[in-house]
C-alpha cells in the first residue's frame, strides 16, 4: 500500500469534501480515513489515502490537488505519508 | 496511524518555521579524470559531472513536491582539484581553466554551487597544491558557482604555517580581484582545520579521497523550528530546555534521512551521510542567534553566549545522531554573521565582537564564518586570525574554519551587501596590533600531544 496524507485547510464552504473526493475517485485513489473539524468557520480536514491503484505520477496528483484547492478557495496539500511517519515514529 | 495533530505539527514546521532540507549534495570523485593532457582532463571532468549529476536537480524537485518539504539547494562536491589537476597543470592559468570547466558543468546541470576547488595541505604543500592555492583569486574572480577551500591543519598533523601565511595573502588578493562586487569572491573561500570529507555545505564542501565514486550527502536545517519549540519552555530549567532541543533535532534530522534515502534510491547513488546542522539564512525566524536569545540572552555576545551555544550544539548532535543511520559532515550549529539576522543585529548593537565569535567557535560546529572585516587589514593579520582558529580546531579535535571577507574600500561601521543566502553584514573591527613577525617564521606547528593515543 502506498499511503499519502491530504490536508485541506481554509474557509468553510459547500462541497469541499465532495470536490476532493470526486477528484480522488476519478484518479483511483482510495480513501482510508477522514478526520475533519471546523474551528471558528475554518475548515480543517485530513485524509489518509491509498494511491497504489492510481496510474498518475504522484507529483502531478499533488499539483492538481493544489490547483483544485485554489479553485475552491482552500489550501490542499498532498504529501507522501513517510514524511510524517519518519518524523513522529521511531 | 498518523493523526491530525502530527500532520499539523510537521506542516507548521515547514510553512511557518522555515524547516527545509538545505542541500542535497552529490559528491563526485574526479580521480578517474586525471590526465597529463589538460584538454583531455577538462573533457573528462565535464563529462563525468554532467553525466553523474544529470538528474540531480529534477529528482530534488520531485522529492520536494511529493513530501511537501522544500529542498533549497542542489549542489555538487568534487575531489580536491589540486589532486585532479596535479598531472596536467603547470601554471595558475591551467588550474583556473579547471575552475572554468567546473563552472560550465554546474550551469549545465543547474546546480547553484560546485565545491572542491580545494587543496588538503595539513602537513605540507606539493607544487600542485601551492599552484592551485595561488590560482584561487583568479579562479574565483572569473567563475560564478565554483567554491574553494583549503585545509591547512589537523589534529593528527599539526598546522602548516606556510599555507596559513599564503592563505592570508590569497584572501586579500581574492578580495582585491572581486572588489567591484564588495569582495564577494571571499564568500566562496574557506580555510579549514580538520575538514570533513563528506561535508555537503558550501563553501567548504569537497569530495574527500576517503569517499566512494559517487555519493549523496544531505544537509538539513531548521533553526526556526528549534526556536519555536523552546519558546514553549520559557523559564523552565536546563534539563527541560535540553530535552526540547534534542527532540526537535531528532524530528528535523528524520526529514533529512528520509530525503537522503529517497534521493539515493532514485538516482541509484549510495547514501553517504546526513549533516544535521542548524544553518541559518537571513530570513526572519531562520536564525541561530534567535535561539540563543530565546534561551535568555539579550543579544548574542552577552556573557553566557558560549555556554548557550555549547548546549545547543551538543543537543542538536544528540538528537540528530539517533535520527539518521549515518551522520557526518559538520553537524551542529553554524554561526555565520552575514547569513543570520540575529547575528547581524548583535554586531550592529555592539554586543558581538570578533574575539567573542572566536570563543564561540570552540563549541560550535564550524568557525569564523562570513565575517566582513575592513579592507585595509593586512595579509599577516588575516593569517594570524586563521592561525588562531586552526589552533582551536587542532587542539580540540574539531573542525574549524575561517571565511573572512576583507571588503576593499570599506571600513568599520559600514555595511556590505552580498545578496541572497549570503546576506549582508556590518564590517567588524579587527585587533589593530601586528603579528607579522610570528607569521613570517614559516614551517609548521607540530601536532598536539593527544595525537599519540595509538
Amino acid at each position: 500500500m502506498k499511503k499519502a496524507i491530504i490536508t485541506v485547510v481554509g474557509q468553510d464552504t459547500v462541497g469541499i469534501i465532495a470536490k476532493v473526493c470526486t477528484y480522488l475517485a476519478d484518479n483511483e485513489i482510495n480513501i482510508l480515513d477522514i478526520s475533519q473539524t471546523i474551528v471558528q468557520g475554518y475548515f480543517n480536514m485530513m485524509m489518509i489515502v491509498d494511491r497504489s491503484a492510481s496510474k498518475k505520477h504522484f507529483a502531478d496528483v499533488a499539483a492538481e490537488l493544489e490547483e483544485l484547492g485554489t479553485q475552491i478557495g482552500v489550501v490542499i496539500k498532498c504529501q507522501r505519508e513517510e514524511i510524517f511517519a519518519q518524523m513522529h515514529r521511531i | 496511524m498518523i493523526n491530525l495533530y502530527e500532520v499539523e505539527e510537521t506542516n507548521k514546521m515547514v510553512e511557518q518555521e522555515n524547516l527545509d532540507v538545505r542541500t542535497i549534495t552529490l559528491g563526485i570523485s574526479l580521480l578517474d579524470c586525471v590526465d597529463a593532457d589538460l584538454d583531455r582532463c577538462l573533457d573528462k571532468i565535464y563529462q563525468k559531472i554532467t553525466v553523474s549529476a544529470r538528474d540531480l536537480v529534477k529528482t530534488g524537485e520531485e522529492i520536494a513536491r511529493e513530501f511537501g518539504v522544500p529542498i533549497i539547494n542542489k549542489r555538487i562536491s568534487v575531489t580536491p582539484i589540486a589532486l585532479v589537476g596535479a598531472a596536467a597543470c603547470r601554471t595558475t592559468e591551467d588550474f583556473a581553466r579547471i575552475a572554468d570547466t567546473l563552472d560550465r558543468a554546474a550551469h549545465t546541470v543547474g546546480v547553484n554551487f560546485i565545491g572542491g576547488y580545494s587543496a588538503v595541505v595539513s602537513k605540507g604543500m606539493t607544487p600542485a597544491d601551492e599552484l592551485l592555492i595561488r590560482s584561487i583569486p583568479l579562479a574565483l574572480s572569473r567563475t560564478e558557482r565554483v567554491c574553494s577551500s583549503v585545509n591547512v591543519g589537523s589534529t593528527r598533523c599539526g598546522i602548516d604555517m606556510d599555507a596559513v601565511k599564503l592563505m592570508g595573502e590569497i584572501i586579500r588578493e581574492t578580495a582585491e580581484r572581486t572588489a567591484g562586487q564588495d569582495s564577494l569572491g571571499c564568500a566562496k573561500l574557506v580555510v579549514f582545520c580538520n575538514a570533513p570529507d563528506d561535508n555537503p555545505f558550501m563553501a567548504g564542501a569537497f569530495h574527500g579521497v576517503t569517499e566512494g565514486d559517487i555519493v549523496i550527502n544531505v544537509g538539513v536545517s531548521g533553526p526556526g523550528v528549534v526556536k519555536t519549540a523552546i519558546e514553549k519552555v520559557r523559564g523552565e530549567n536546563f534539563e527541560t530546555l535540553c530535552e526540547t532541543i534534542k527532540k526537535t533535532a531528532f524530528k528535523v534530522t528524520r526529514v533529512g534521512q528520509l530525503v537522503a534515502k529517497e534521493a539515493s534510491r532514485r538516482l541509484g547513488v549510495p547514501f553517504g551521510i546526513v549533516d544535521l546542522s542548524l544553518a541559518p539564512t537571513p530570513a526572519i525566524g531562520d536564525s541561530v542567534a534567535e535561539i540563543l536569545c530565546e534561551m535568555g540572552l539579550e543579544h548574542v555576545g552577552a556573557p553566557g553566549t558560549t555556554a548557550a551555544l555549547a548546549l545547543l550544539n551538543d543537543q542538536v548532535k544528540k538528537g540528530g545522531v539517533m535520527a539518521s543511520s549515518y551522520v557526518g559532515g559538520l553537524s551542529g550549529a553554524f554561526i555565520p554573521v552575514s547569513e543570520d539576522q540575529g547575528m547581524i543585529d548583535a554586531v550592529s548593537a555592539g554586543a558581538l565582537t570578533l574575539e567573542k565569535l572566536e570563543a564561540m567557535t570552540c563549541v560550535c560546529s564550524v568557525g569564523l564564518d562570513m565575517i566582513a572585516i575592513p579592507g585595509d587589514v593586512s595579509a599577516a593579520s588575516i593569517s594570524g586570525i586563521i592561525a588562531d582558529e586552526m589552533a582551536i580546531g587542532m587542539v580540540n579535535q574539531k573542525t574549524t574554519a575561517v571565511r573572512l571577507i576583507p571588503v576593499i574600500g570599506k571600513g568599520v561601521g559600514e555595511t556590505v551587501e552580498f545578496g541572497g543566502l549570503l546576506g549582508h553584514a556590518p564590517i567588524m573591527a579587527v585587533n589593530p596590533f601586528g603579528c607579522e613577525t610570528f607569521i613570517r617564521r614559516g614551517g609548521r606547528i607540530p601536532a598536539p600531544i593527544h595525537s599519540f593515543k595509538n
